[in-house]
């Protein structure tokens, strides 16, 4: 079919016809973009799922270390940030550049606080040693780290990364000669124990030796209980908050809570990014009446990852 | 080439009152989601908590997404990859049922009745 020059204007891809046709085309195209992206995080869902059907204790105890308060504020920003990129869309539509403009301006804000509270939990959980995998060390109730550490330094600011993962390399060099946990900590303690530099003394082995609770924050291979060794004993204990009997790898918990949320993060910065590209188009009259397709399909992808959150939130946040 | 004034080809405008009114639910959803954990509803707390999950991202799809206005095509792509995550975790959720309780006498403590050896 051919078309006129003035029938076919410049934010009209030359492979489509009309309008209308690359309008719905890119709708059709975010869309099934965004099928991937449920089906994405549902992968992490379902490892939620079935960890949670095999260890509900491991759950019931991590919700005490997640902050309600946090979470639910960051729901209601993120809520009000797609309320504000569905207004921003409709202005688009109707032409008003500086209206559209300052709705994403602040969806974009909302993102950043989103982001800004994120900050804040994970900087919470990483001081208080609520860590993925081996870097699970939390601190015993009295604030601090290990034998040696408490005294001296108080913050548990001197656990840098660096250190947890020279503390892994060694645990885990030591494990494999020796086969056995506590022990081999043992003796890495007294030999690292001279060193009192924040830079070498072993704050991961000191935090193993220190803990007595079985277990968690010790690198275990993954060792199936005999009936005798079971934890049995915490079926009864489900209600005990106070009595801080810990399950078995807590760390399986923060696994999949940072797995999640930080995949969901990565996912609110990149809206962020995008959100921040139509801005700029907008600011440069880019779009009209006629064309304002990238907006619209920005404010798809955000309301998806608003979507994510609506269910984060309880399933992380809100267990009992 | 003549325009309609409100469905311009950008597509249909939302009315920005269905807009206040999705966000204001949404909102009075969130609120509840976090006060039925105040009450002790077992079992139920979690099926309480996603229902209510799931009527707030269906208000998102249908009005901020736009869905209630879109061509058939949109959401037969949506619902079909809903579709294939019940699939997804439906089907694990069955085989981690099979083998939790029988396999390993006191591994998952948590669960009724698999602490007896």
């Amino acid at each position: 079919m051919s078309e006129h020059h003035s029938d076919h204007p410049a934010y009209l891809g030359h492979h489509y016809d009309t309008p209308e046709q690359q309008f719905d085309s890119g709708k059709l195209g975010m869309w099934l973009f965004l099928a991937t992206e449920v089906l994405l995080f549902a992968g992490l869902f379902c490892a939620y799922a079935v960890y949670r059907a095999h260890h509900p204790e491991i759950f019931k105890y991590s919700a005490q270390f997640l902050d309600t308060k946090l979470g639910g504020i960051n729901t209601v920003v993120l809520i009000t940030s797609s309320f504000t990129m569905a207004m921003a869309v409709r202005s688009a539509q109707l032409g008003k550049k500086q209206i559209t403009a300052g709705l994403l301006a602040l969806t974009l804000l909302g993102g950043v606080g989103f982001m800004a509270i994120k900050k804040v939990e994970y900087e919470q959980k990483w001081k208080h040693g609520l860590l993925w995998g081996t870097l699970y060390q939390p601190e015993e109730h009295g604030g601090e780290h290990g034998g040696e550490h408490g005294g001296e330094h108080g913050e548990a600011e001197e656990h840098s990364f660096l250190d947890r993962i020279a503390g892994i390399s060694r645990a885990v060099a030591q494990q494999t000669d020796h086969g056995s946990d506590t022990h081999a900590n043992e003796t890495a303690t007294d030999d690292h124990a001279v060193d009192s530099h924040a830079t070498d003394v072993d704050p991961v082995v000191a935090a193993e030796t220190a803990e007595s609770s079985g277990g968690s924050g010790a690198f275990e291979r993954t060792i199936l209980p005999s009936a005798a060794k079971s934890p049995e004993g915490l079926a009864d204990t489900t209600h005990a908050h106070a009595e801080e009997a810990s399950p078995e790898n807590v760390h399986l918990f923060f696994g999949i809570y940072f797995l999640m949320t930080g995949l969901h993060g990565i996912h609110v910065i990149a809206g962020m990014i995008a959100i921040g590209w139509v801005l700029r188009r907008t600011l440069r009259g880019d779009f009209s009446k006629e064309y304002s397709t990238p907006v619209d399909l920005v404010g798809l992808y955000w309301h998806i990852v608003d979507l994510v959150w609506i269910y984060l939130f309880p399933l992380l946040y809100l267990i009992d | 080439m003549t325009d309609h004034a409100h469905d311009s080809r950008t597509g249909h405008v939302v009315s920005p009152l269905i807009l206040i009114g999705t966000l204001a639910a949404l909102l009075v959803l969130t609120f509840a989601t976090v006060a039925i954990t105040w009450v002790d509803l077992g079992a139920f707390a979690l099926w309480a908590a996603m229902i209510i999950a799931t009527v707030k991202a269906t208000l998102v799809v249908l009005f901020f997404m736009h869905m209630w206005w879109d061509k058939p095509i949109i959401p037969i792509v949506f619902i079909t990859s809903l579709l294939l995550v019940a699939l997804f975790v439906g089907l694990s959720l069955t085989d981690t049922g099979q083998w939790l309780p029988s396999q390993i006498p006191g591994y998952a403590p948590g669960i009724e009745g698999n602490s007896t050896p």
